[in-house]
């Protein structure tokens, strides 16, 4: 697949171009004499990529965190997981596609596993409505987890969400009441539960999945109130401002590590998730199953209050 | 502006402004009619003629609720202001000042704890006038503290919720307060004590996403605007109008979200009928036969 660049890449992306000119130069066997020219130009752009991806704006993050290249819940499913079984429905009204979820082995246990799939192409963004669920998800989100509860089942929670879906069939059947409830169903569980943000973790429509004992994000997610954009658009009053509103809104892992609001960042390939796929998405098992060893001695109870506990202390020292 | 405007402290103003002649006469924005201020107040600012809820001030709303007009002021806890040190077009700590010093609290959750017709009840109410009545760390810690002092009086627990959401100048704190007041409704129910939502005019957002939808009883003023998204961002996204009556209080009940909708001047006999009922509350004073009504 053609890589695709974000705007702020486009020095790198020249630079890369140039590489690849050389490297078809190289192979053609016309040129004599390139290697070195090469090797330098390779080194020049590896240095532009790690210096820039060392330290992106909250802005650029934003683009990072939704680069249509980057991993996505399957591919975190498929990599990580398996006897993947998914399971289908709310019980009550449909199937949402937004949220998948279902059994499955993680390093031969078994496990639960919810996450927010936003689709790769046109045909799968449609099926999956862009990763936006409707009150369907979240309610079939709050049966995984009460099975995961009922049969001992750890629960992986992967989240990836521009939001949960603001449209009239949403609110008719009680979007807010679903999302209370899955919160709500997030906080009993007597089962160990971690949550990765892989991509975008956008206001209530992640936090209803989100309420784990382990929280860890990627390194160049975002977790937020609002989206840059709607905060742009609300307290700027212009739609413009979405950099700005990024930039004061504290949305990045490394400030949400800091005032102890998620606990783990997972280092990132250099240049982004979406450069090595599979090594972001081995580094992430490699964090889950951290996180779901230091959970592994507790008995429900003390599973339940310690993660309580935790929301609870959140914001009183900073 | 002349040397009054200048000079004279907005607080002082506003004293001032009460006496001029366009403040004792109020609109009703559905019908136009105009009503008398004392008129509007001694019906708990619901129009007399058309049935319209205006907002009621939070203090206004307490001492309608209360046995004798009484109640005991809880304290609301101190929380860390401003953790992002934030600012959009104005600084988020000026704000706060502005919207303190125009209420005389801290924010906008008041907490109270009394007696409706005998049934005594710790509260909570939102005042939508300190900025919209949003969620922010102060909110979500006086609620928490709302609720736990219910768990330990062994009282049922009301919120009057009226708010546009989270607080987006507190970020993640702002949303972070979802699955903390969660967390203390489930003490609620763990202590086996009524919880009883009202939700009014507007309740949207985050707020509408926990803790207003999480109640054992679930009641709606007429007519009060309640949902997740805003209408705007609805329409937007699915670029289409929306039906009449949308998100309004009746539509939800039709909806299954509420349990009723109750005008405001019929709340406080419901609400204590609740609590009885829920805490199993002998009858009291003893069944007797209604009096006779005068026609």
């Amino acid at each position: 697949m053609m890589r695709s660049y974000l705007d702020f890449e486009k020095p790198l992306a020249d630079l890369e171009a140039k590489v690849e000119e050389l490297r078809a130069l190289g192979t053609d066997g016309k040129a004599i004499g390139i290697a070195d020219e090469l090797s330098r130009l390779e080194a020049k752009a590896h240095k532009a990529l790690v210096d820039l991806y060392a330290d992106l704006t909250p802005w650029q993050k934003t683009k990072v965190a939704r680069h249509p290249q980057r991993p996505h819940c399957v591919d975190y499913i498929d990599g990580l997981l398996t006897d993947f079984t998914p399971m289908a429905g709310d019980r009550q009204f449909g199937e949402d596609e937004a949220i998948i979820g279902g059994l499955a082995r993680f390093r031969g246990e078994a496990v639960c596993v919810i996450g927010q799939e936003r689709g790769a192409d046109t045909q799968s963004r449609i099926k999956h409505n862009f990763g936006m669920a409707r009150p369907e998800g979240y309610r079939k989100a709050v049966r995984l987890m009460e099975l995961a509860d009922r049969f001992g089942l750890p629960m992986i929670s992967l989240i990836d969400t521009a939001g949960a879906f603001p449209g009239i069939d949403a609110e008719e059947r009680g979007q807010a009441e679903a999302i209370a409830r899955s919160t709500d169903a997030a906080l009993a569980l007597g089962v160990p539960s971690v949550a990765l943000v892989i991509g975008e973790g956008g206001s209530g429509g992640a936090v209803a999945i989100a309420c784990c004992n382990r929280v860890i994000m990627l390194e160049h997610s975002i977790y937020s109130v609002i989206s840059p954009e709607g905060a742009a658009s609300i307290l700027w009053r212009d739609a413009t401002k979405a950099t700005d509103a990024a930039n004061s809104m504290k949305i990045t892992a490394q400030d949400l590590l800091k005032f102890g609001i998620i606990d783990t960042i997972v280092r990132e390939p250099e240049g982004g998730a979406h450069r090595d796929p599979a090594a972001a998405i081995a580094a992430c098992g490699a964090a889950i199953a951290d996180s779901l060893a230091s959970l592994g001695n507790m008995g429900a109870e003390e599973l339940r209050n310690s993660r309580a506990e935790k929301f609870l202390a959140m914001g009183r020292k900073i | 502006m002349n040397w009054i405007s200048d000079v004279v402290p907005p607080r002082i103003r506003s004293l001032l402004r009460r006496d001029t002649p366009e403040n004792l006469w109020v609109k009703c924005p559905e019908s136009g009619q105009l009503v008398f201020h004392k008129d509007l107040e001694a019906n708990l600012y619901v129009v007399p003629g058309s049935g319209h809820h205006m907002r009621i001030p939070a203090k206004a709303r307490l001492a309608a609720l209360f046995d004798g007009g009484t109640y005991e002021d809880i304290p609301t806890p101190e929380v860390p202001a401003d953790p992002l040190k934030f600012r959009d077009v104005k600084r988020y700590s000026d704000r706060l000042k502005e919207n303190r010093a125009k209420t005389g609290r801290p924010d906008t959750i008041m907490l109270a704890a009394g007696s409706i017709e005998g049934q005594k009840a710790v509260v909570a109410v939102h005042d939508f006038e300190f900025l919209g009545g949003s969620l922010g760390m102060a909110a979500g810690e006086a609620i928490i503290t709302g609720m736990l002092t219910a768990v330990e009086r062994r009282r049922p627990f009301i919120i009057f919720t009226a708010s546009g959401g989270a607080r987006m100048q507190e970020g993640m704190f702002s949303l972070m307060q979802m699955p903390r007041t969660t967390v203390a409704v489930q003490r609620l129910r763990a202590a086996k004590l009524p919880y009883i939502v009202v939700l009014t005019n507007p309740t949207t957002g985050g707020v509408t996403a926990s803790y207003a939808m999480l109640g054992d009883v679930h009641i709606a003023e007429p007519g009060a605007v309640i949902g997740f998204a805003g209408a705007r961002v609805i329409e937007q996204t699915i670029r289409e109008r929306l039906p009449e009556g949308f998100q309004r209080a009746e539509y939800l009940k039709d909806h299954g979200m509420v349990d009723m909708v109750v005008k405001r001047t019929e709340m406080r006999p419901m609400l204590a009928r609740l609590c009885a009922l829920l805490t199993r509350a002998p009858v009291e004073p003893p069944l007797a036969a209604p009096e006779p009504q005068p026609a």
